[in-house]
């Protein structure tokens, strides 16, 4: 074929339409596994050093809280004779307080309250929220609009004034109901007042996740997949397993690590005012608050709860934050 | 014509939310088990006369119905226990002007460092400074307020013995106001930092540059104004920590404002007080919250009414 001198055509030659060959990349670029979601979070969150050494201090303050009073010769309510107002020692190394109770072992229940009710709480404001949320967000429409109106007003009271008066008003029905019907006796062993602390939390602070979860369900509903699965005749139930679902677990993990700390706030704020957990059983709170009745003449009893409630709280912080950068870069800042 | 639209439907909704908080806590009060006279050392007489005058023994909707009439008068009855027969409308006025001088100073010093501390860390981004401005605000956001409460007391007041523990002593709301902003300058220095961040790496900011502005002009003038708009929105709920924090501040530090009676209400089961105090601190946050939502879309178009 002639070509005019002035054509800006590419000039073009059979040789430019052969096959490269596997060899032409070399073996590198050609090496590349495919890497799925869950490993390449797991590989963004090993790579970010403060989330590693926060979930090293998580797992230790764990066994302090759960294997720890195994593991003491003294229980958390036990009088020892002899021994009362003592300073740290080899025998008791955080001290004892006024009527001789080991410092040590209460500061471990007292952890082991705080990360059950920050766990728990975490757990159950999640079902609450996110089947809420997603019921909202796939029927649509009047029924969506009425269910979020609800959320904006739960969501605009402040929540901790109402949880400081559920939580006076249900912990003695509560007791009463764990203590006379048979059914409810395995619940004795939490005791009341944490149940009332988990009731509380499932009232109340569900509804942020609901927002986040009916926002992630708008946005994918839209998506052309969605669609196509829609076109293929997919049930509503299999949509939500296997195809929605799946799309925003890594965000709601990471909202509900956020969770965390804030229940363990708010529980500590309870037992120090003094409607936490009852008498005998410790809490970080309520340690601390008996505490400061002797600061002037015994300041080391405030040290061990209040670093140990500060460094629960800071560890969850830091990991909630590295997992929620590892779960979803784009939140990134 | 949108954004009157929107200020009329967040109204609605704010009343709406107090009225909702009115409701749970009386129906919430009236559920507790026993009566606030229980405790008395009275004859079972004078405690039928005593349930009879504050119309205790009526049914509950009529209670309701007159705790409701009296609330729009702004009358929320009186004491039953801590100072009796005193009004909660006095007491909450009384003790709030306390709590509100010790609160405003709170939030005057959390926004001044928070913001400055917000700028420098956001200034010399991934340097020392940042680095340590972060390791203390992510501190700080760990702490309950009577931890820092107790260090402050430990530190300041027991072991180099500069301030005195009992509020009503020259300097003596110098602690508990550290305590009540600590966390709220945590807040927003994380918050300012991330936003001041975010501006930076913003086109207008690099032509303000390309056009040889000085450094000093652009980041004061023209970054700065732009990443406090999210800070707006954080005063609502920083009113709200401030107010929930001043329950511990008040209590540790002995300070005779609303939020020790708060706490001393609730373990004297002090039902009108703490219906009052409920729903006064709600109120209050609900309408600061409804503030804040208001100004910021005022201040920044961009943000879309829905």
């Amino acid at each position: 074929m002639k070509i005019s001198a002035l054509s800006m055509q590419n000039k073009i030659s059979p040789d430019d339409f052969t096959p490269l060959g596997s060899d032409f990349f070399g073996e590198e670029s050609l090496n590349t596994e495919e890497v799925g979601y869950w490993k390449a979070s797991w590989q963004r969150l090993k790579a970010n050093k403060i989330a590693m050494f926060a979930l090293v201090i998580i797992v230790v303050l764990m066994f302090f809280a759960f294997i720890g009073p195994m593991l003491s010769p003294y229980t958390y309510d036990q009088q020892v004779r002899g021994d009362e107002g003592m300073w740290p020692c080899l025998k008791h190394p955080f001290g004892t307080d006024r009527i001789g109770r080991d410092l040590l072992v209460r500061c471990m229940i007292g952890t082991r309250i705080s990360m059950l009710v920050g766990i728990v709480s975490a757990v159950i404001v999640m079902i609450v929220g996110s089947i809420y949320g997603s019921i909202s967000g796939l029927i649509g429409g009047k029924v969506d609009i009425a269910m979020m109106r609800l959320v904006d007003i739960v969501y605009s009271i402040p929540e901790i004034l109402l949880i400081v008066v559920i939580k006076m008003i249900i912990s003695e029905p509560l007791d009463t109901l764990i203590n006379t019907v048979p059914a409810f006796y395995g619940l004795r062993r939490i005791g009341s007042g944490l149940i009332a602390i988990f009731l509380v939390y499932g009232c109340l602070y569900w509804v942020g996740m609901a927002r986040i979860v009916r926002g992630q369900i708008l946005q994918l509903k839209n998506l052309e997949y969605v669609t196509a699965a829609n076109a293929l005749g997919c049930s509503r139930g299999r949509m939500i397993r296997e195809h929605l679902l799946p799309n925003c677990i890594g965000q709601l993990i990471a909202t509900v690590m956020l969770q965390i700390p804030s229940a363990i706030f708010t529980e500590a704020f309870l037992s120090y005012i003094g409607i936490g957990v009852a008498a005998p059983m410790a809490s970080l709170g309520s340690l601390t608050s008996e505490a400061l009745n002797g600061i002037n003449s015994n300041p080391y009893r405030v040290v061990f709860p209040a670093i140990l409630i500060s460094l629960i709280i800071l560890s969850f912080n830091l990991f909630g934050d590295g997992l929620r950068d590892a779960l979803d870069p784009k939140m990134k800042k | 014509m949108q954004l009157s639209r929107y200020i009329v439907k967040r109204i609605l909704l704010a009343i709406v939310s107090i009225f909702a908080i009115v409701t749970i806590t009386f129906f919430l009060m009236n559920l507790m088990p026993g009566d606030p006279f229980m405790s008395e050392k009275a004859t079972e007489e004078s405690r039928q006369k005593l349930i009879e005058k504050y119309g205790l023994d009526q049914p509950i909707y009529i209670q309701y119905e007159k705790y409701l009439k009296n609330l729009v008068k702004g009358d929320m009855g009186t004491s039953y226990v801590l100072q009796k027969g005193r009004e909660v409308r006095t007491i909450i006025f009384e003790s709030f002007s306390v709590s509100m001088k010790l609160g405003i100073r709170a939030l005057i010093l959390a926004v001044i460092a928070g913001i400055t501390l917000g700028c420098i860390a956001g200034l010399t981004k991934d340097r020392l400074p940042d680095g340590l401005v972060r390791i203390f605000s992510s501190i700080g956001i760990s702490m309950p307020s009577y931890v820092v409460a107790a260090i402050l007391m430990i530190v300041l007041a027991v072991s180099l013995n500069i301030l005195p523990l009992n509020y009503n002593k020259p300097g003596g709301w110098i602690m508990p106001m550290l305590t009540l902003a600590t966390y709220p300058t945590c807040y927003l220095t994380r918050l300012t930092r991330a936003s001041i961040l975010e501006v930076m790496n913003q086109d207008y900011l690099r032509t303000e540059r390309a056009k040889g502005m000085s450094e000093f002009v652009v980041v004061f003038v023209h970054a700065l104004k732009n990443s406090l708009i999210p800070v707006i929105t954080y005063l609502g709920p920083l009113t709200a920590s401030i107010l929930t924090g001043g329950f511990v501040a008040e209590s540790v530090f002995s300070v005779p404002g609303l939020g020790r009676y708060f706490v001393s209400s609730i373990s004297g089961r002090d039902y009108t007080m703490i219906m009052g105090i409920t729903i006064f601190y709600s109120t209050l946050i609900v309408i600061m919250n409804l503030v804040c939502d208001i100004l910021y879309k005022i201040v920044d178009p961009r943000i879309s009414f829905e």
